[in-house]
């Protein structure tokens, strides 16, 4: 016990140490950062008020920045202070990036000195870099444009703000029109509340399938109704067996060609999907799952009543009729020029069984 | 011996495998299509004799507004036609239609004798050349010609789609006139699509909410004329009315029917306090179904009648819950931000509308019966009020605009959010309560 208080009591006091200490050296990056800035200051109070003696009366856009600079200033009043400290401790910095730029700062007042003849601009921006790299570029672009040219952007606003006032103006009857028809609003909203709800649905998404407590009774006899699902699995194995054997007796028998790259596959699954519209199915038929088979002549077209239901589950009888007529529609309608697959593997593509699922598309 | 046989079954089974997969049919499983109004042609009904002329253009009209009206039917313009339905029985050149794209055709012929109006119509797949369903005609009189129309557009909209139509059906609502300050409040009662409104009531009172029972036949509303809000049931066939007697010196209100229409469940003040009570409308007598200090409003029975959903902010907040018909502990359903409000039981049993506010804008919204799967269809300054559609395909709510020349407005939004409409009505409309299918 006493052993454990000991280790328990020196770890508290060791870590409260060096919670101190860290916070003592982190401390002391903050001073690093106001004493570069004070040095900047300094030279620029220098600089500023060798502008103020050299410029003559275009120097309003220098008392302007002026408020921005001071406030840096007033934040490190110590600046005085730690004057003489800026440059030991800058040297002992990695970072030499303020030596370098005090150094710059001498020929610029220099430069000061020259322009006052001419060119105003030219001292401003020269004054400026001094203080930093990360004012440099604020400073000397704020300087620059607004001697030159202010109004430009000024103006620019006015001609945003006009095109709007235009469409205000124009749009009093399309404004209406807005509010009639107000459907865009709530597909946004639905977008909206979706994300919303998100966290809901996906918890909740397997629902859907036994939500209703009258499907789920109509999907089970369904299922039973449906002659042809459990008989073809039925029929399917044991011709299985027998075409197998068949088949492993005399394999020239197969009339097949070669297989249907997947590619060739997906083309005419894609074929098919474009025109396959559930958009007016009943939420009934959208649970439906139905398998088609049908027959395709040389020529892609499909043979007239060779379209039939081969399967369905998931929904109703009624749903299932209504899942199947879209499916008919989609294959005849996207097949009425002919599908255009291989014609040198028409043997494997004579009959075809196409599933529908549209798990995907229903509404959400 | 056995296994012998067995191994070479299953041998032999493996090794022709790959060859029975080649030469049975190319297996192909779709799970994307499109989702779009199925493009379809009504041209015009072909009339047995001069007088049917005009009756066959309207009736082929409204059925094309019905149809196109749900969001899931687009029609085809008659320019676009190549060749025209001159005879009801000839047969129908397919691959023109085929050619114009239609994947649907109604085609309908009217016969006029004096009054009577006589009606016959064909839905046909075009691309498979079938008719879907079997030919149907409906009689009726001439002045009953529009809801003749919403028949043949009921029977088309369920032979494609696969669930009940919502044409031929009425839709009783408040009808509002006047300034926002002064609006004169009337019980109107309409066609769904908007036509034939009929007024109950004068406007002398402020009336709200009605209510329709399950046959159509009566009304229930809340009307103020007393000074105090108290329901009343009116027999819409003869416009004749009578107060429901509820206690002395209590105010009731937000009546609904049962399924079976024996009784009507209801919102009751006494003292300061708002539960729900039901009432047997034989006997006249009244049962407390809840009894908090909590607000409970807004009852909506499920359609079996075995549960009533309704809204109680007995959490803090209006919130939804369900409890057994007969009262009992009630199950919170909504969970959402925000508070919810007016719930009504799909007639499909699987979903609830509701009114929801959250972050200053209204909302109708479904959400399954468990409250998973919270949907909302609408935003707007003021949603409120929902109503379904006698298939539970279509809900029908007030939409008011902001500002002191505010407007309240009859509005309609499929069940996917799309197709979001208003309902034409002469004046402003609110409250709509949608009646069922007619016989």
């Amino acid at each position: 016990m006493d052993t454990g208080t000991k280790i328990s009591a020196i770890a508290h006091v060791g870590l409260i140490g060096w919670a101190l200490l860290g916070g003592t050296f982190r401390s002391e990056p903050l001073p690093m950062a106001v004493q570069e800035v004070s040095v900047v200051t300094a030279e620029q109070f220098a600089a500023m008020t060798a502008q103020r003696d050299a410029p003559q009366v275009p120097s309003p856009p220098v008392d302007l920045q002026q408020p921005e600079e001071p406030e840096v200033a007033n934040a490190p009043e110590p600046t005085p202070e730690e004057q003489p400290e800026p440059e030991p401790i800058v040297a002992s910095e990695p970072e030499p990036d303020p030596l370098p730029e005090p150094v710059e700062a001498p020929p610029e007042p220099e430069v000061i000195e020259q322009p006052p003849t001419l060119d105003q601009p030219e001292p401003e921006v020269a004054a400026l870099p001094t203080p930093g790299p990360e004012s440099l570029p604020n400073s000397a672009d704020k300087v620059a444009p607004e001697p030159v040219a202010p109004p430009p952007p000024e103006a620019k606003p006015d001609d945003i703000e006009t095109p709007a006032v235009s469409l205000d103006e124009g749009a009093e009857t399309q404004q209406e029109q807005q509010d009639q028809t107000a459907p865009e609003e709530a597909t946004d909203q639905i977008v909206t509340e979706a994300e919303e709800t998100q966290e809901l649905s996906p918890q909740t998404s397997p629902r859907p399938r036994t939500r209703p407590s009258r499907p789920q009774p109509r999907a089970e006899p369904v299922v039973a109704e449906t002659p042809a699902a459990p008989e073809e699995p039925v029929q399917s194995d044991q011709q299985a067996i027998e075409d197998a054997l068949a088949d492993a007796l005399g394999q020239d028998d197969a009339p097949s060609g070669p297989p249907l790259t997947s590619g060739e596959k997906d083309a005419m699954r894609l074929a098919v999907s474009k025109c396959w519209n559930v958009g007016s199915l009943s939420t009934d038929a959208l649970q439906t799952v139905v398998v088609v088979g049908f027959s395709l002549t040389p020529d892609g077209k499909v043979v007239g009543g060779s379209l039939q239901l081969l399967d369905s589950s998931g929904g109703s009888s009624g749903a299932a009729k209504q899942a199947y007529e879209a499916a008919r529609r989609a294959i005849l309608r996207c097949g009425a020029k002919g599908y255009d697959l291989p014609a040198d593997k028409y043997a494997q593509w004579q009959d075809i069984e196409i599933t529908f699922n549209p798990e995907r598309m229903r509404i959400k | 011996m056995m296994k012998l046989l067995t191994s070479l079954f299953i041998g032999l089974t493996l090794l022709s495998a790959p060859v029975i997969a080649q030469s049975g049919p190319l297996r192909l499983e779709l799970d994307q299509g499109i989702i779009e109004p199925l493009p379809y042609a009504v041209p015009n009904f072909v009339p047995d004799s001069p007088t049917a002329a005009q009756y066959a253009q309207d009736i082929s009209r409204v059925v094309a507004a019905d149809l196109t009206g749900t969001g899931l039917f687009r029609e085809i313009s008659s320019d676009a036609f190549i060749s025209q339905v001159t005879s009801f029985e000839a047969p129908l050149q397919f691959a023109d239609w085929k050619a114009i794209n239609a994947e649907a055709l109604v085609t309908g012929a009217v016969n006029v004798s004096g009054k009577k109006l006589t009606v016959r119509f064909r839905v046909w797949d075009v691309f498979s050349g079938q008719e879907l369903g079997s030919g149907l005609q409906f009689a009726g009189t001439t002045d009953g010609w529009r809801r003749m129309a919403h028949k043949v557009a009921d029977q088309v909209y369920s032979r494609v789609t696969g669930e009940g139509g919502y044409f031929d059906s009425r839709v009783a609502f408040v009808s509002e006139s006047g300034p926002k300050d002064q609006r004169l409040k009337r019980l109107a009662i309409m066609d769904y699509d908007g036509a034939n409104v009929q007024y109950l009531t004068d406007s002398s009172a402020i009336v709200l909410a009605p209510r329709f029972s399950p046959t159509g036949e009566q009304l229930l509303y809340t009307s103020y004329e007393s000074g105090s809000p108290r329901i009343y049931v009116l027999d819409v066939g003869r416009v004749k009315r009578r107060e429901l007697e509820t206690q002395d010196g209590t105010m009731s209100f937000s009546p609904r029917f049962s399924p079976d229409g024996r009784s009507i469940v209801y919102s009751l003040i006494q003292g300061g306090n708002t539960d729900l009570w039901k009432m047997d409308l034989a006997s006249g007598q009244s049962v407390r179904l809840t009894n908090t200090p909590a607000i409970e409003t807004a009852p909506s029975y499920s359609p079996d009648g075995s549960q009533i959903v309704f809204e109680s902010d007995r959490s803090g907040t209006p919130q939804l819950y369900i409890m057994p018909a007969g009262g009992g502990e009630p199950t919170r359903i909504s969970f959402g931000q925000g508070r919810y409000g007016t719930p009504v039981w799909s007639p499909r049993g699987d979903l609830i509308a509701f009114t929801k506010q959250n972050k200053g804008r209204f909302h109708i919204g479904v959400m399954r019966t468990d409250g998973s799967e919270e949907r909302l269809l609408t935003s707007s300054f003021l949603d409120e009020g929902p109503t379904w559609s006698p298939n539970g395909r279509v809900i029908m709510f007030t939409r008011e605009t902001q500002g002191a020349s505010g407007r309240a407005t009859l509005y309609s939004v499929d069940i996917s959010g799309r197709n979001l409409r208003p309902v034409r009505t002469p004046d402003g409309g609110s409250d709509p309560s949608w009646g069922p299918l007619q016989n």
